[in-house]
């Protein structure tokens, strides 16, 4: 990201030290993951220690210091989803992948990741792909679910997979 | 909207607002809450509103998408008004059926009616469906009344009464009467009496008060809050009004999950709503106060949602928390006095303004007033969102409004207060859910998650999931917490591997009361309770683990075998097909058979197999 979009960022955020996980959250929302030089940036304009700008983003779970695929896979591990073998699916995604958590394939097409809770527990085991939820996945459900995204551009879906989906605009 | 400048302004827009709406005029309502959007509720509204056009009808009936009504289990919901007729599993091929015989001419669709389980009865309105009728639904009821995106639907059922009744006719003392006379405890988990919380809170000395209202609702399983803050913004934003009046607060702060983007979304539009009316700035009401409110977002921290961290969150730092020994009422954001409450004890206020003290005392228990939202998930029929009265039984909640637990089950236990909280057996399923009791049972109230369990979930695999959940979220301030629970979740994950040895038990124990006695804050303090609790109520099923190397559920992966039972087996083929590791072997119409030395014990062959022929020992 350009200087001057960084300072579109900061300048939303009046500059303010105390924005500066909104700040990262924006930057990420654009470029997919924080970039070192980015990251410098920032620290230049706010005139706050690189150091602290990189404890925050490594504390918190939400952040990135490495490129991320265009697909971001996130299997929801939340109780709900536990008891209804969330584990089994994220096995199952894992070895589909041939990546572990926190990684990228080769073809840097996905990026798989764990959340905690999504909220939609009703609905578990959840699987959610960019902005699109997927309800009541199992094990066999992970290729055929996993295929239709290999051809899409991100974020933007058009042909919708075999089951439930949600899509929600920011 | 228009500014709204006075009390009296209010009321006549909300008459104007009423007046321009037929009451008896029919109206569809789907729900659009975070389930029925899964299940494909936008195709629905968008096949609605096209039919209305098309046959031209568009003046005639209204058409309404709300937040979550709870039932998520057989989204898309759609409500029809006046007649308040339940639909479920609605389809976009179903709305032009709907319009025609149900709007038009006043019949139902037996199709799309709800189907008692037991009695096989056809249910025509939404309040005689179980799931619904042993709800006391006082504040999630309203979901399916209002828009979330509509400052006019939540006048229209009396919104912002509460906030104009305070500033005209009460001082902030007497608020803070009405709320500890009340009896509302904090929603958030800690059960706080709110009011104690406000006074203290208003009696800090300070150049500036906050209010806060905590929506990073990090409990996995729980999502109550989520769907008070999508469903119904307003109410949570009158609470936090009111309460900053009686606390002498001019600006609020929601902190929200970054994974709720819908919440986060409502909940924005709501405030840009308030502040084009007047309703957020200054001079609200032309009474001298002045309140204003912003929106966080979370940075996917479990720890957050304790309220030191989450205010150092709010000030840009990581959120780790610090000692209490100054509490945030005195010394909380930036210093100064701050009373954070959580989503559903927010929204609680403005209806006890409203309704007043008695009404409110007269539902639930002695030292736990009104109702709670509970999320009602797991291995249960009727999974959603429920609200009860407090002092209502598991066994109500499970069997009444849940519909029991699916297919053969059986019952084992219900989960409730996230990792914090702890397991229930079915031989306390008679208990009265209050905050007392379950604190008194080795579990707690936490944000409402209620996660049921049945026989085919292990218990020693669950204290083995809360342990890493904590194990990872634990901030790593202290000591006890952040290396505690990593060794206690190697102890527990080498039972589960069968690894386990005489003595762990003790070990686990010894190390829980090393962990809560000397951690700094609640995480680490009720970290233990997951496996305190399972250690309690199922010491035989670790013994089986540790003894026997068996996983009497069949759910830890080192201890099962997976075998095929010829009987049942048909041949199909669809276990071969998805094995991922080429296990299963056999031709066309011969019963397959599993290779136990290829096979990874991955389920996929479980959840693939129709004819229940797969076989865990």
């Amino acid at each position: 990201m350009g200087p001057k979009a960084i300072d579109r960022i900061l300048k939303k955020y009046d500059y303010e030290h105390s924005s500066i996980i909104g700040v990262l959250q924006d930057l990420q929302d654009e470029e997919n993951y924080l970039p070192e030089k980015d990251l410098e940036h920032i620290s230049e304009r706010l005139s706050m220690p690189l150091a602290r700008i990189y404890r925050i983003a490594t504390f918190y779970n939400t952040f990135s210091l490495t490129p991320r695929g265009k697909q971001l896979i996130n299997v929801c591990l939340g109780t709900a989803c536990h008891v209804r073998g969330a584990a089994r699916v994220l096995d199952r995604l894992k070895m589909y992948l041939g990546i572990d958590v926190g990684e990228m394939t080769k073809d840097r097409l996905f990026s798989l990741q764990t959340v905690n809770c999504v909220g939609a527990c009703a609905l578990g085991p959840i699987v959610v792909i960019g902005n699109e939820y997927h309800g009541q996945i199992t094990p066999g459900k992970v290729e055929s679910t996993i295929k239709k995204y290999r051809k899409k551009p991100r974020k933007s879906a058009t042909k919708s997979p075999r089951h439930k989906k949600l899509k929600i605009e920011n | 909207m228009k500014r709204i400048n006075n009390p009296q302004e209010l009321e006549k827009v909300r008459e104007e607002i009423l007046g321009s709406r037929d009451p008896d005029k029919p109206c569809i309502t789907i729900c659009s809450g975070t389930g029925c959007h899964a299940f494909g509720c936008e195709k629905v509204t968008e096949s609605f509103r096209a039919e209305l056009r098309k046959q031209a009808l568009e003046e005639r009936i209204y058409i309404r998408t709300t937040g979550c009504h709870g039932f998520c289990e057989k989204g898309p919901l759609v409500v029809i008004n006046p007649q308040k007729i339940f639909y479920q599993r609605v389809t976009p091929e179903d709305t032009g059926e709907i319009i025609a015989e149900t709007l038009l001419k006043n019949n139902i669709i037996e199709r799309l009616l709800y189907t008692h389980p037991q009695t096989g009865e056809k249910i025509v309105k939404e309040e005689n469906v179980p799931f619904y009728k042993g709800q006391m639904r006082i504040i999630f009821g309203n979901n399916g009344k209002i828009d979330p995106t509509k400052i006019e639907d939540y006048i229209a059922i009396g919104g912002y009464k509460a906030l104009s009744k305070v500033l005209r006719e009460l001082s902030p003392p007497e608020i803070i009467d009405i709320i500890k006379n009340s009896g509302l405890r904090g929603r958030g988990g800690g059960g706080f009496p709110a009011g104690v919380k406000w006074e203290s809170c208003r009696n800090a000395p300070g150049d500036k008060h906050y209010v806060i209202c905590n929506a990073d609702e990090g409990d996995p399983g729980a999502y109550m809050d989520r769907s008070l803050l999508e469903g119904n913004p307003h109410s949570v934003l009158e609470g936090m009004m009111i309460g900053a009046y009686a606390i002498g607060s001019d600006e609020g702060y929601i902190y929200v999950r970054n994974e709720y983007p819908l919440a986060v979304r409502n909940v924005g539009i709501a405030i840009d709503q308030l502040r084009e009316c007047g309703l957020l700035g200054e001079n609200i009401l032309d009474t001298g106060f002045n309140f204003d409110i912003k929106v966080n977002r979370g940075g996917g921290a479990f720890v957050c949602g304790e309220s030191t961290a989450l205010m150092a969150s709010l000030e840009g730092q990581a959120g780790e928390p610090r000692a209490k020994h100054i509490h945030t009422v005195e010394s909380g954001l930036w210093e100064e006095p701050t009373n954070l409450n959580n989503v559903e004890t927010w929204a609680n206020v403005p209806l006890i303004i409203n309704e007043g003290v008695d009404w409110y005392t007269d539902i639930g228990t002695e030292n736990s007033k009104g109702t709670k939202i509970f999320s009602l998930v797991g291995k249960v029929n009727n999974t959603g969102l429920v609200e009860v009265p407090m002092g209502i039984t598991i066994r109500e909640i499970v069997y009444d409004i849940g519909g029991g637990i699916p297919g053969d089950g059986k019952f084992k236990a219900i989960q409730t207060g996230g990792p914090s909280g702890g397991c229930i057996p079915e031989s306390l399923i008679d208990i009265q859910v209050d905050f007392d009791k379950l604190t008194e049972v080795g579990s707690m109230m936490g944000s409402g998650g209620m996660i049921v369990m049945d026989d085919k979930t292990c218990m020693v695999d669950t204290a083995k999931y809360f342990l890493n959940f904590l194990k990872d979220e634990s901030c790593g301030k202290c000591t006890t917490c952040r290396d505690g629970t990593r060794r206690m979740y190697e102890l527990v994950d080498a039972i589960t591997r069968g690894e386990g040895k005489e003595g762990d038990i003790e070990l686990l124990e010894e190390l829980s009361w090393v962990v809560s006695e000397a951690s700094l804050c609640a995480l680490g303090q009720t970290a233990p309770n997951p496996v305190l609790s399972t250690i309690r109520y199922f010491t035989d099923e670790y013994e089986a683990h540790i003894k026997d190397k068996r996983c009497p559920a069949g759910v830890c992966k080192d201890l099962i075998t997976y075998s095929i039972d010829e009987e049942k087996c048909t041949a199909c083929g669809k276990c071969k097909k998805v094995c991922p590791s080429d296990a299963i072997t056999g031709e066309k119409k011969v019963p397959h058979i599993i290779d136990t030395e290829k096979c990874i014990r991955c389920g996929a062959c479980i959840t693939e197999c129709k004819f229940d022929a797969i076989e865990v020992a």
